[in-house]
């Protein structure tokens, strides 16, 4: 025990003094912090107010633009070929030009511009103008206006959770979507990233011809499991430091310039909010607000259970993989050669990452329960699912699963490592690699 | 007394037989010499012996008790395909190998520091590995297998790498371990160095032990009773004067005189031999004739 104690800190100290991993630890978390806050930032700079002048030959929608905080709307009097020449001189950002229709009413619109309107602007006309064409031609259906304006009565979806309790909660099927993702693909960068480099360490230890002289002191399933978890803890001290830093930046961040975010932040929030729901327009947004929304619905995550299965499969799809990648580097000479070994273990790695869209869609579904047993894509399927709730014995059963896998393929892994690091010269071929596993 | 005693050790790979039913007895104090071609399964025995691989039949007795993984702490092992981490520093690393044998890290530093100062690399300890050359990984390799004085020494082809002038000074070491009460076995092709410092030998020749003892008691058992003499005056008188059971095998002419060798019948008569000689000539040279570890190894490997 002492031994491995001593292998776990030489793996783990060579690695952590590394240049690479301290520029990772570093450049990681400012990646990250910068990802979430210079899009805030971006969205305050093209916060500046459009003015949209009119040429309606139409006249009919003279009146249908309501100005709003961001969007200004004038008529301009004159016709479209001398507005496009004089609206930058008359300090208008687009021209709106609304041509004499073909039959009643018309059917293209055009925005000149010598920038890009952007989409906020785009969106709202398109559904100014849907809503006043919409009203028009119920109109002269013959519709009465108390069932037109009843009509515009919009649905307000919202996703409530309810437990055996009977406690209600707010629910955003967003949130979990990206938190899962989020989740998922950090788990799977780190299963790749440690997985390859506990591949390497046993091929550095072959070529350099070290290994006999280790395995001379020390089992060589000692050895490897030694690696294997003296890479997980250089792991979990890369998540924990990009943890920690990404914090401090965003915190420190926002307590510098906490007004202006503040601000942004509400009108992201606002406009996430029509996004969600295209036919919305601003007015929606009176009704209630979804910043306060979208927050119960973050504080209704049940945080302990999501950190808490992280961490487990964070650890455990590691050390299952860390296995066979000790296996693979120990089967083969150079790097070059672990190719074909590597394949058909990134296969099922590369699959859970494919299927996130889909389990995501249904989260409960054949597939997304499937996916979150088999034990090479548990531990990204399941931290995909695991935002929506999983029912405990699901979680249980594919964390027992996972367990007892990552005993079985260590116990393979070890027996082909065994053999595998005093093999030199020709790649062995699976067959070989089976042999290797039978013998006593 | 045998420090080390291995019995009936059988070890197959797949379809190919490492080892058929061999045994060896080191004893204790001794500098024994594993001989062998390439492929004989010498590596196979040293890997054995230290718990690399286990044996499929046959057991391994160490001081007196079946091996254990106790054991590792008393043998040091210095294996042909050696090699340290590239990247680590120099003194980290022999720190690392040290404590991995079971040294305490302030005893592993205070020997090291000696054995640093004594091969004149300690100006290197803070230095890379890859900046080191292959002497100098090849002396570091040497001191962190013998720094927690084990009692079973094995060196598998300990020579290779290094140059003349460290040669002697790595011959030198491991008799001066041998004379502090260490056991050696090593295994070489270098049979010069064989008949210089070892004090028995074991042959293993495809699998099969073919030939163990003493250097001494072998190369008599070897010796045919052949005889080297050199003389003043003309070969003729040979001729004319020795039996007819005294068979020349080989005569001429040197600078000085001749030059004869002759197989006796027996080694008695190599008085009478003298005595025949000394009437008729000057004797300016006589003696046995001892087959060279070499010419054994070779006759017995080609013979087998």
């Amino acid at each position: 025990m002492n031994k491995i104690w001593l292998v776990i800190q030489r793996e783990y100290l060579t690695r952590v003094q590394k240049k690479s991993f301290i520029i990772m630890s570093i450049l990681g978390p400012v990646l990250m912090a910068a990802l979430m806050i210079v899009p805030v930032y971006l969205a305050k700079m093209s916060d500046e107010v459009k003015t949209v002048g009119i040429v309606d030959e139409s006249g009919f929608f003279i009146e249908a633009f309501e100005n709003t905080e961001k969007i200004k709307f004038n008529v301009m009097h004159m016709d479209i070929d001398d507005a496009k020449k004089a609206y930058e001189t008359m300090s208008y950002d687009m021209v709106l030009y609304i041509p004499e229709p073909a039959y009643t009413y018309p059917s293209k619109i055009f925005i000149y511009s010598s920038k890009e309107p952007g989409m906020l602007v785009e969106n709202y006309i398109r559904s100014s103008i849907n809503n006043d064409l919409r009203t028009m031609r119920l109109k002269d259906a013959g519709v009465s206006k108390d069932v037109i304006s009843a009509m515009k009565n919009k649905i307000n979806l919202r996703s409530i959770s309810i437990d055996d309790t009977g406690k209600e909660e707010e629910r955003s099927g967003t949130l979990n979507l990206i938190l899962g993702f989020v989740l998922a693909l950090s788990i799977y960068f780190f299963i790749f990233m440690y997985g390859t480099q506990v591949m390497r360490g046993v091929l550095e230890e072959k070529t350099s011809r070290i290994i006999e002289v280790i395995i001379s002191s020390i089992k060589p399933f000692q050895l490897m499991m030694g690696k294997i978890i003296g890479i997980a803890f250089v792991g979990l001290t890369q998540l924990l430091l990009w943890v920690i830093l990404t914090g401090g930046i965003v915190t420190a961040v926002q307590s510098t310039f906490s007004s202006e975010l503040e601000q942004v932040q509400q009108y992201q929030a606002q406009k996430t909010g029509q996004m969600m729901d295209p036919s919305n327009n601003v007015e929606v947004t009176k009704d209630y607000s979804k910043t306060t929304e979208f927050l119960s619905a973050i504080l209704s995550i049940d945080f302990k259970v999501i950190i808490g299965s992280f961490l487990f499969y964070f650890l455990f799809g590691y050390l299952l993989y860390g296995a066979l990648f000790a296996a693979v580097g120990s089967a083969v000479d150079n790097e070059t050669d672990t190719q074909q070994f590597i394949m058909p273990i990134t296969i099922p790695l590369i699959l859970s990452i494919v299927s996130i869209q889909s389990v995501a869609n249904n989260p409960d579904g054949p597939l997304a329960f499937w996916l979150s047993m088999i034990p090479f894509t548990s531990p990204v399927s399941m931290m995909v699912r695991i935002p929506y709730g999983v029912p405990y014995w699901q979680l249980g059963l594919s964390m027992l699963i996972l367990t007892l896998s990552f005993v079985l393929f260590t116990w393979f892994a070890g027996k082909i490592y065994r053999i595998g690091i005093l093999m030199y010269g020709k790649k062995p071929s699976y067959k070989e690699i089976w042999k290797w596993i039978k013998y006593s | 007394m045998d420090l080390l005693v291995a019995e009936n050790i059988s070890k197959t790979f797949a379809k190919h037989r490492a080892l058929n039913n061999v045994s060896i007895n080191v004893p204790e104090g001794s500098i024994y010499g594993l001989l062998g071609p390439n492929g004989a399964g010498k590596t196979t025995l040293i890997r054995i012996i230290n718990q690399i691989t286990g044996p499929d039949t046959g057991s391994i007795i160490l001081n007196g008790e079946p091996l254990h993984p106790n054991h590792i702490a008393n043998i040091g092992y210095l294996p042909e395909e050696r090699g340290l981490y590239k990247k680590m520093k120099v003194g980290e690393q022999a720190i690392y190998l040290a404590m991995l044998k079971g040294l305490s890290k302030r005893d592993a530093i205070s020997q090291l520091k000696v054995w640093f100062e004594k091969y004149d690399i300690a100006p290197w300890w803070d230095k890379k590995v890859e900046e080191l050359s292959k002497g100098m990984a090849q002396k570091v390799q040497f001191i962190v297998t013998i720094l927690h004085k084990p009692k079973l020494l094995i060196f598998d082809e300990p020579f290779s790498g290094f140059d003349p002038i460290n040669q002697e000074l790595l011959k030198a070491e491991i008799l001066g371990l041998r004379d502090e009460g260490a056991t050696v076995i090593f295994s070489t092709h270098n049979m010069a160095s064989v008949e210089e410092i070892c004090d028995h030998i074991a042959l293993i020749n495809k699998s099969e032990k073919i030939l163990e003892g003493s250097v001494s008691e072998i190369r008599d058992t070897y010796k045919k009773g052949t005889y080297e003499l050199e003389y003043d005056g003309n070969e003729i008188i040979l001729e004319k004067f020795l039996p007819s059971n005294f068979k020349i095998v080989e005569k001429n002419k040197i600078t000085q005189g001749h030059r004869s060798i002759i197989k006796l019948p027996s080694p008695k008569d190599a008085n009478e031999l003298l005595r025949i000689m000394m009437e008729h000539t000057n004797i300016r040279l006589f003696k046995e004739i001892i087959p060279s570890m070499n010419e054994i190894f070779i006759n017995k490997v080609t013979q087998d």
